[in-house]
């Protein structure tokens, strides 16, 4: 998740007049019988989304990378659960990074119930314009902790959350697979509140599809993105050399998801950072085991 | 459970005697019609600086601003014990900048100090907010919940209004104990009968919209506006609610079920320069609009809804009927009146003795029959008069008992005698009196 604020609480109390609360019995507990329904006629969802634009996407982007060029293997799906709100926490990388795309693809192919994922994304595609129409219709959120708790709790969808933020997809190649800060913790703080529980994941294969050798600041701050990098076919090829990836062997691998049953447990400052180090410690563990297996980038 | 039973439980709710203030403006009038048809509301009375501008039946219009000392007598005099202020412009190409900021900070203020004080009757005080309050920015979350603030300070001259507005709304509420809130934050209002910034962007022949981005809108039926507002008349309902119908839409989405066809013309940089040069040829997009059509906004409506008021529209109902009128409305154009308020005719039908057709007088009290013939309807409406909740005889235990909270003291008192007279279950009976019981310890 990106940049978490404190001025916006999603658990900050409602302004009363008065502090009686017996005239709205049990209201504010559970709002989820009250979730406006689905309308058939609709194409698109409350976010945004786009069936009809993400069958597209998938048809001709995806499944081409997905089964041809990054060839992806993956383990563990199991550990992805079949119903409920589920939070996924994955390592991040590449300029314009492939490894959200290819996990949601990976449960939609390898999971029994092929469930839907919700990817979160910065603020910033929200106020740039042509991928503020983009993003939302295939399936991206802000990172809002709001919206986490609506889809976590409310809606009870699997969420994508890469903790890592802007600072795992602007990270160099020499830095590969050193997993930066998890920000504050608001991930698990997220996950707790909601009681969904965590299920994190590693990514091996996105740092070499898409190397960053580079980041170009003056070029960055010309055209207003969040970083400009330079890659092996970016910026020479033009904008379409961002979906220049070289064909790395992906690897997925789900690990056992961490659960908080407990109420109240978002509120232990300690308790959050402690999770919030323990799975970062094992997902960055878990990577270097995969990268000390693979034998080569590009087979495996 | 007989006609008169039903009268009498209702008569004990809440709210009785209700002052509107901006009876003038198409929601306070629609409001006061609404609450005509109530007979549990003994008394309307509205004010204006202006002729009303719907025909009110037992509703008395007084001509008076917001100037506080005249409205304090008129409260007191006639015992209000409900206000309900819905003067609030939310657009700011309908006055200047000055005029609106007087009429939503100002006169909300004075309308308040006529309210405020040890000796005042006023028991609730509900207000008509608008979603402005939360703002339009890059960083909000997908659903506005009611607990939440903007995330930056307002920008534009309406939005501050509003936010200073219900600043000193919930000020008053909490140096009034004794006076219930309610405040209602109405997302962007479409329907027939409503002129907006937004609906005169719809009614152009092409729509045009921002380069590159496709917001997410969420509108309200008026006709869903006017029911929310009665229903915190006739409920109560401490605290802040969103009003907003279910479904967000996109606003391709809006115009493609318009029937109409958009085009990206306004550019994503320098866009209050284009709408500057766009409103010198004729079309206003003011300012607090600008950040609708970059970032969108959507609202979590369900805390409303969990109150027990259901919408009659989905946004996307509302767009169609929309659509719908704009189709007609080059047909229909000249075929009402406006309606006209004329003082001497309203005068003389209300108080001259020469009156002696009792169906033409307009008089400020439901009478006996009327009163029937009001229960009448509204049992036939709900299908079963014997039954205070709708389908009462095929519910369990258990959906009853949940069921309770959201009821009036009224219709627990009406459940009770049901309950005593049909089915006599224990279990029933006492989770009905702890609900009557708690009704009573909140002081209604």
């Amino acid at each position: 998740m990106a940049e978490e604020r404190s001025s916006l609480r999603v658990d900050e109390p409602v302004e009363e007049p008065r502090p009686s609360g017996s005239a709205l019995p049990a209201r504010r507990d559970d709002l989820r019988p009250y979730l406006p329904g689905v309308e058939p006629e609709r194409r698109l969802t409350d976010w945004g989304r786009s069936e009809r634009i993400e069958g597209i996407m998938d048809r001709y982007l995806y499944d081409f990378f997905y089964n041809y060029w990054f060839r992806v293997e993956v383990e563990g799906i199991e550990n992805v659960p079949a119903d409920g709100g589920a939070l996924l926490v994955s390592n991040h990388s590449g300029a314009l990074p492939p490894d959200a795309a290819m996990i949601a693809k990976a449960i939609k192919e390898e999971h029994p119930q092929a469930r839907s994922l919700n990817l979160t994304v910065e603020h910033f595609f929200k106020g740039y314009p042509g991928f503020s129409m983009l993003i939302p219709k295939i399936g991206g959120v802000a990172a809002h902790p709001a919206n986490v708790q609506r889809l976590l709790y409310d809606e009870q969808q699997l969420v994508l959350v890469f903790p890592e933020g802007r600072k795992g997809t602007e990270k160099l190649y020499r830095n590969r697979y050193k997993l930066r800060r998890f920000g504050r913790g608001g991930f698990v703080e997220a996950a707790m509140r909601a009681q969904a529980p965590i299920v994190p994941i590693c990514v091996v294969g996105a740092e070499e599809a898409q190397p960053i050798f580079a980041q170009m600041n003056f070029l960055r701050n010309l055209t207003g993105l969040i970083y400009f990098p330079l890659t092996p076919t970016f910026p020479h090829l033009g904008p379409l050399g961002m979906l220049g990836y070289l064909p790395a062997k992906f690897k997925i691998r789900f690990l056992e998801p961490i659960r908080f049953d407990e109420e109240g447990m978002h509120e232990d400052k300690a308790l959050v950072q402690t999770y919030s180090h323990e799975i970062r410690a094992r997902i960055q563990e878990n990577l270097l085991e995969m990268v000390g297996e693979r034998e080569s980038v590009w087979f495996g | 459970m007989s006609e008169e039973a039903t009268a009498g439980a209702l008569a004990r709710v809440g709210s009785r005697r209700v002052l509107i203030t901006g009876i003038s403006t198409y929601w306070g009038g629609r409001l006061a019609q609404a609450l005509e048809q109530r007979p549990e509301i003994e008394a309307v009375i509205g004010v204006d600086s202006k002729d009303p501008t719907r025909e009110l039946e037992r509703t008395e219009f007084v001509r008076v601003g917001t100037q506080h000392a005249l409205l304090r007598r008129i409260v007191l005099a006639a015992e209000i014990d409900t206000v309900v202020d819905t003067r609030l412009l939310v657009d700011s190409t309908v006055a200047s900048a000055r005029d609106t900021h007087e009429n939503n900070v100002v006169g909300t203020m004075n309308i308040l100090a006529a309210c405020a004080g040890a000796d005042s009757t006023v028991r609730k005080f509900v207000f008509k907010s608008s979603s402005h309050y939360y703002g339009a920015e890059q960083d909000d979350p997908a659903f506005f919940t009611e607990a939440m603030r903007r995330p930056h300070p307002p920008q534009t001259a309406i939005e501050r209004d509003i936010v200073e507005a219900e600043a000193a709304v919930r000020d008053f509420a909490s140096k009034n104990a004794d006076v219930e809130l309610t405040l209602l934050r109405f997302a962007n209002v479409l329907g027939p009968d409503v002129k907006t910034s937004h609906t005169k962007l719809f009614s152009l022949p092409v729509v045009p919209m921002l380069l590159g981005f496709d917001p997410r809108y969420q509108f309200v039926h008026e006709d869903d506006v006017v029911g929310a507002l009665a229903h915190a008349v006739t409920s109560d309902l401490p605290g802040t609610f969103n009003v907003a119908a279910d479904g967000v839409l996109s606003f391709t989405e809006v115009v493609g079920l318009l029937g109409k066809s958009y085009v990206p013309i306004l550019p994503p940089i320098g866009t209050g320069l284009a709408a500057t040069l766009a409103r010198r040829l004729g079309l206003e997009i003011p300012p607090e609009m600008l950040g609708q059509l970059r970032f969108g906004r959507g609202m979590d409506n369900r805390r409303f809804k969990s109150t027990g008021f259901g919408y009659r529209y989905t946004t996307r109902e509302a767009v169609i009927r929309l659509g719908e009128y704009m189709r007609l409305h080059p047909i229909l154009r000249d075929a009402q009146q406006p309606y006209r308020y004329e003082e001497e005719v309203e005068e003389f039908l209300r108080w001259s003795p020469n009156v002696r057709d009792a169906s033409f007088r307009k008089d400020a009290q439901l009478r006996p029959n009327q009163i029937a013939q009001i229960q009448r309807a509204i049992a036939s409406r709900s299908g079963n008069a014997a039954q205070p909740v709708a389908g009462y005889a095929d519910l369990d235990e258990d959906e009853i008992v949940a069921l309770l909270p959201s009821l009036e003291p009224a219709q627990l008192h009406a459940l009770r005698e049901h309950e005593r007279a049909v089915g006599d279950r224990e279990r029933v009976l006492s989770a009905l009196e702890l609900a009557l019981g708690r009704a009573q310890t909140t002081g209604r």
